[in-house]
């Protein structure tokens, strides 16, 4: 179908005013929120951090030298690298696919329980108690848990007391407190694309696996897992961008040693002042996630089509 | 291998609903037995608790003589065919019959080899790379069984596995099946609505309605004698009469019907529940009714004068619809031969059938008019 004749059909299928309106919020949507913006910021990745004089001016000129500096530092670094910002980079996305990891093994069985065992009214409830914590908004969770996981906090006050803990924990410190704050911000893009996935298993697959001897192991690596696979995928690569690109979590709930690669892009915008700068760190963040994000589809042999489903 | 399978006073509630009412059967080792009844009946129910996927409230199911109580359904020596078949569809055909044995560890070559044998024994060779939505219906079928007979099952459960096909499919692997089953030799224990299934197929039958057993027989015995006013209505084509017993005697009951005196059979089991004065309900079947050219009774037990409404020809019989006496309708069946019936429509005629051919059974609760489907 040409684009024409396919123009034509959509036009005829949705009457005239109803199309002109798809299509321009689309494009508009698409152009003025999405693609200039984030075009802008590319342009920004490849110039020098000037004075709003010299802007436009001979010395405005296209550079890759802010994508360098992640990699090399400063021209007076000792180091041959900038490991300092290098090493939260890689940090920041290994902890990312560990979050992401927690949360499939957390909210897979969550999402199969609901999709297939929960009937009726228990199932319901389970959901609505999924939902209504995401009513109270993110800054207040992620202090919350700083009271939760605290040096004096409500789990260490509790074990001590109760005389399970000679001396607190340092939750905050080992990076307890921002895994699991940043876990349960993501848990429902997580469950709602499994259970999607689960809830459209028949069920007569699972118990016809289970009469011909399967184990409930085998069931679900064999039966249920393959046919939530686009579920897992969609759901995984949501947490995982998120959390890579999470910014109140790590700020709150991060030990005092441990910088997420987002405060970084942060602190070039904002106090460093070099918006090229930021922009060149948030445009490796973001390729850097992408380009994750396919070799996994890959290993795993999952199609971008399927996701969307 | 083949296994007896024993329901002994077998209930299942759910709730305050029985589904499954004291349900007392043994199903012979190597047996085809088929429980036939309605939607709805606890046919299903009852299928579900001799797998294992459904405790019984009450009572035991044994499985060659083992009481199968807190065995599941992954540990029982049965394997189920689901109505829908439930097919792995993101498994190849050959991975999909070598599951059971994928389950036991048995080693790649050793499953490709059973699954290619058993590809042969449902007439598939060559198809095991096929994905499964590259089957037929037929086809589809033939894997289930395959699949399900790959765990080398003592008994075979089939829940209506025919239901999603087309007529002529249907009737074609009534023959398969029943062919597959005195090959491999194992108990077969189906459950349909559609009698004709039942009947062509089956060493026995199990008449259900409402969670009860109502007559377990060889198939000829269901049809020709049936034992409840339910099994008489729902198994094939009935005319059904109300009256009131005036005598037994010697095996017979003499109905004071609504179309006049009946000579009846009274089977065995229901004589000492139709006493005289007793209302009762007397069947006979529409090929079983003769049209007399004479005026005189021919020698038939029970004659009845009938107005000729209607005729349905569908080709080997031709189907009379008659109004009787105190506005029965009478449906009679004639063989086509060639010559017409001799009498036209709108005509009267006289309707002769012997008593051994009648039957009068207890009032009771009679079957709903079948579904459109079944043959």
């Amino acid at each position: 179908m040409n684009p024409v004749t396919g123009l034509r059909r959509f036009v005829d299928r949705n009457g005239l005013a109803i199309s002109a309106y798809l299509l321009v919020a689309v494009t508009l949507w698409m152009l003025a929120m999405i693609i200039l913006p984030q075009l802008f910021m590319l342009d920004f990745s490849f110039r020098y951090n000037l004075p709003p004089a010299k802007i436009g001016g001979p010395e405005d000129v296209w550079t890759i030298s802010n994508y360098a500096f992640l990699v090399f530092g400063s021209s007076g670094n000792p180091d041959a690298y900038n490991w300092i910002d290098l090493s939260v980079f890689f940090r920041t996305i290994l902890a990312a696919v560990f979050v992401t990891v927690f949360d499939v093994a957390l909210c897979y069985p969550i999402a199969f329980y609901l999709a297939q065992v929960a009937k009726g009214g228990f199932g319901r409830l389970m959901v609505l108690c999924l939902i209504i914590p995401f009513w109270v908004n993110e800054i207040l969770r992620a202090f919350a848990f700083r009271i939760l996981f605290g040096a004096t906090g409500v789990i260490n006050t509790v074990g001590m007391s109760l005389g399970l803990l000679d001396q607190p924990i340092d939750f905050v410190g080992a990076d307890i407190a921002l895994y699991a704050g940043l876990g349960y911000a993501y848990i429902l893009l997580m469950i709602f694309p499994i259970y999607n996935a689960i809830e459209s298993l028949d069920h007569n697959q699972i118990e016809a696996a289970r009469d011909l001897g399967a184990p409930w192991w085998r069931i679900h690596y064999r039966v249920v897992i393959p046919h939530a696979k686009p579920g897992i995928a969609s759901g995984c690569t949501m947490v995982f961008m998120l959390s890579a690109g999470a910014l109140a979590a790590p700020q709150i709930l991060g030990g005092p040693s441990s910088l997420w690669f987002t405060q970084i892009i942060y602190q070039w915008f904002n106090t460093g002042g070099n918006w090229p700068r930021g922009s060149a760190y948030a445009m490796i963040l973001l390729i850097a996630c992408i380009a994750f994000v396919m070799l996994m589809m890959r290993v795993f042999k999952v199609g971008l089509g399927e996701i969307g489903r | 291998m083949s296994a007896n399978v024993e329901l002994d006073g077998v209930w299942v509630q759910f709730g305050s609903f029985t589904a499954v009412h004291d349900v007392n059967v043994t199903i012979e080792g190597g047996e085809f037995f088929s429980f036939l009844g309605p939607s709805g009946c606890g046919k299903t129910t009852l299928l579900r608790t001799i797998s294992g996927f459904q405790e019984p409230t009450q009572g035991v199911v044994r499985i060659g003589d083992q009481d199968m109580a807190g065995i599941g359904p992954n540990k029982r020596p049965t394997a189920l065919i689901f109505q829908n078949l439930a097919l792995f569809p993101l498994m190849s055909v050959w991975e999909n019959i070598a599951f059971s044995l994928e389950v036991r560890g048995v080693d790649k070559a050793g499953r490709r080899k059973r699954a290619d044998e058993l590809l042969e024994l449902i007439a598939l060779t060559g198809q095991g790379d096929k994905k499964v939505s590259e089957l037929s219906g037929g086809q589809k079928q033939r894997v289930a069984i395959a699949r399900a007979l790959a765990v080398e099952p003592e008994v075979l459960l089939l829940d209506e596995p025919l239901s999603a096909l087309d007529l002529k499919l249907r009737q074609h692997m009534r023959t398969e099946l029943r062919a597959i089953q005195q090959r491999v030799g194992i108990t077969f224990i189906y459950i349909t609505h559609d009698q004709g299934e039942a009947l062509t197929m089956s060493d026995r039958v199990a008449v259900m309605n409402d969670g009860v057993l109502e007559q377990v027989a060889d198939s000829a015995t269901i049809y020709d004698q049936p034992e409840t006013a339910f099994v008489a209505s729902f198994v094939g084509e009935n005319n059904l009469i109300p009256g009131k017993v005036h005598e037994v005697a010697e095996g017979f009951a003499v109905v004071d019907s609504t179309i006049g005196r009946l000579r009846a059979r009274l089977p065995r089991s229901q004589r000492a529940a139709l006493a005289a004065g007793e209302d009762a309900y007397v069947f006979v079947r529409p090929e079983a009714i003769h049209i007399l050219n004479g005026a005189g009774g021919d020698g038939f037990d029970n004659t009845v004068r009938a107005h000729m409404s209607q005729e349905e020809f569908e080709g080997n019989m031709r189907h009379l619809i008659l109004d009787g006496p105190g506005g029965n309708e009478i449906r009679a069946s004639v063989i086509n031969a060639g010559r017409g019936i001799g009498h036209g429509l709108g005509s009267d005629v006289t309707l002769g059938f012997r008593a051994e051919m009648t039957v009068a059974l207890p009032k009771g609760p009679v079957a709903a008019e079948r579904d459109s489907d079944a043959t």
